[in-house]
């Protein structure tokens, strides 16, 4: 389908107008990639220096003063080892609802998402208390509970809602075949699911790393150190922004629990 | 050769079949079950009685006075107001720039898959981090970007965080939410029928037409996708606020989640804390069930 007439004035005004708000809307982090490299003289310049020389001190600071790499590995483990242990809890759950439908399917549904609309302040003394009790308080074991709980109902919702487009006729097929369960499961669900897992997958480590790395401190640093401190946030938010971009179709899919193809 | 729909609710009647959808469902529920309940349980225990951290040898049960104390502090119908403001605001603005964006970007231009990438960064940005960005490099009355683009202009620069704080979060929330609101109306858009559009343009309609008539009743569905999502991310807006203005000045932009955490760590209080907590839940049952009436007859379909 080949367009006549492709340099229209209405495709250059597009053009310009798409890349116009795209810049716009990601100047502040470019903004934050150039503070990062610079001297911390020339980040509060007046007006701002546009040309320098790029340094690294900033990151080598950074990695000194609070040791990121720990941080990062503390943080890749929590997000991982949740996101595993959700996807199996959720997974199970995920496919009795949408393959053995029952008269509550809906309303457990909807009750899972509600617990996710509880302000995480509003569970903050009971969990505090509970994990001084029972001596998980700064381990990363209660991270991981914590992590794996909270993104549970998104994790049940997003299985669901991908299993519900799997063709049951395929499934009836295998049982009608002889296939048990766990034959059914493994040869004929599981490799047509695997896209949904992935991207469900994928939703929690992001949102799992992004509460996790809360405990790089990053509120210590003030205006004094803006660049040390776009270091710190930069070290802290590129791997996921990184990882977003590759897995950015994935992710959307599975945040639109399937409503929007 | 039997029917396969009359062989399912044969198995459908065989106890194995009713068992295991119960048994798969089990840990999903039970241990959403506990999570819910048990903090529940010690947060309306904690509610009633005298509970400051402060002061541990204050107990004892005071009944409803945690409650009272929550409600008339007068800081609370501020709370109120800046949460339903805030969620309101970045809805709208989110979801009505969203669409602008998404019908912009729909039709092939060049670099079209790098705008894609640039738009959607923000979104994976961590509220920590966003909320540092701005206060320190965008909104900074002297060195920020911002206040350099007002003296550009000869005007004088903004001090955001004290003259407009609320202002300042909704911008900053709406700039990592955009994106999500972006990226999900332009792929409802990509399934929209072609030919239909083709049709429509034949028949002279124009670009106005096309967009009441066929774009945007296309986008209702993804609308009320957005707008859920939304609402149960933003009711807890909390990071954005701790880092920049401190629910403050005064209470100008506190919202309920950051009133209960002041009572709880600044005041040291768990009980009223407590009493706090609970009716953030109410709340957030209120926008449950809103949710539930509004969204969740338009996901059915």
């Amino acid at each position: 389908m080949a367009r006549q007439t492709l340099f229209t004035p209405a495709y250059a005004l597009r053009t310009l107008g798409a890349w116009g708000v795209a810049l716009l809307l990601f100047f502040p982090l470019g903004w934050l990639l150039l503070t990062a490299f610079k001297t911390e003289l020339q980040a509060i310049a007046i007006p701002p220096e546009l040309f320098f020389t790029p340094t690294l001190d900033n990151f080598h600071e950074v990695q000194e003063r609070s040791d990121y790499l720990l941080y990062a590995k503390n943080s890749v483990i929590t997000s991982v080892v949740s996101t595993l242990l959700g996807l199996m809890i959720a997974a199970p759950a995920a496919y009795s609802m949408a393959f053995i439908k029952g008269k509550y399917t809906k309303d457990i549904l909807m009750w899972m998402l509600s617990t996710k609309m509880m302000p995480a302040v509003g569970a903050l003394v009971p969990i505090y208390v509970l994990a001084q009790k029972s001596q998980l308080l700064d381990t990363q074991l209660a991270l991981i509970i914590v992590f794996t709980l909270s993104n549970l109902p998104i994790m049940v919702w997003m299985l669901y809602s991908h299993f519900k487009d799997i063709p049951h006729e395929i499934l009836e097929a295998a049982r009608m075949d002889g296939a048990t369960l766990w034959q059914e499961v493994r040869m004929v669900l599981l490799p047509l699911a695997m896209g949904g897992l992935a991207s469900t997958g994928l939703l929690c480590l992001v949102l799992s790393w992004n509460e996790a790395f809360w405990s790089l401190n990053l509120t210590a640093a003030n205006g004094g150190t803006l660049a040390k401190l776009s270091a710190a946030s930069l070290m802290a938010i590129a791997p996921i922004v990184i990882f977003g971009w590759f897995s950015q179709k994935q992710l959307v899919q599975g945040l639109t629990f399937g409503a929007v193809k | 050769m039997r029917h396969i729909g009359r062989l399912r609710t044969c198995k459908e009647i065989s106890p194995m079949n009713r068992l295991l959808p119960r048994l798969l469902l089990t840990p999903a529920v039970a241990t959403l079950f506990l999570w819910m309940i048990v903090p529940l349980v010690m947060t309306i225990y904690f509610s009633v009685i005298r509970f400051n951290l402060m002061q541990p040898d204050q107990t004892g049960f005071v009944g409803l006075e945690n409650f009272e104390y929550f409600i008339t502090d007068p800081s609370f119908s501020t709370a109120v107001l800046n949460t339903v403001i805030l969620l309101g605001s970045v809805i709208a603005i989110t979801v009505v720039l969203g669409v602008a964006i998404a019908l912009l970007t729909n039709e092939p231009f060049a670099g079209r898959g790098l705008v894609r990438v640039l738009l959607i960064s923000p979104f994976f940005v961590m509220p920590t981090v966003n909320a540092l960005l701005w206060k320190n490099m965008m909104m900074n009355p002297l060195y920020g970007v911002l206040a350099q683009v007002w003296m550009f202009f000869g005007a004088t620069p903004v001090d955001w965080l004290t003259d407009f704080p609320l202002l300042s979060v909704i911008i900053m929330v709406s700039w990592q939410w955009l994106p999500f609101a972006t990226l999900i109306f332009m792929t409802a858009l990509q399934s929209m029928n072609r030919e239909q559009l083709e049709a429509s343009r034949m028949d002279g309609a124009n670009y106005g037409q096309q967009l009441r008539y066929l774009y945007i009743p296309h986008l209702g569905r993804s609308v009320a996708v957005v707008v859920m999502i939304e609402l149960i991310f933003l009711l807890s807006v909390f990071a954005e606020i701790y880092t920049t203005t401190g629910g403050g000045p005064g209470d100008a932009s506190t919202n309920v989640a950051f009133l209960i955490f002041k009572q709880a760590l600044l005041n040291f209080d768990a009980g009223v804390a407590s009493a706090g907590a609970l009716f953030a839940v109410l709340l957030a049952n209120i926008a449950a069930v809103f949710m539930i009436r509004m969204v969740g007859k338009n996901l059915d379909k």
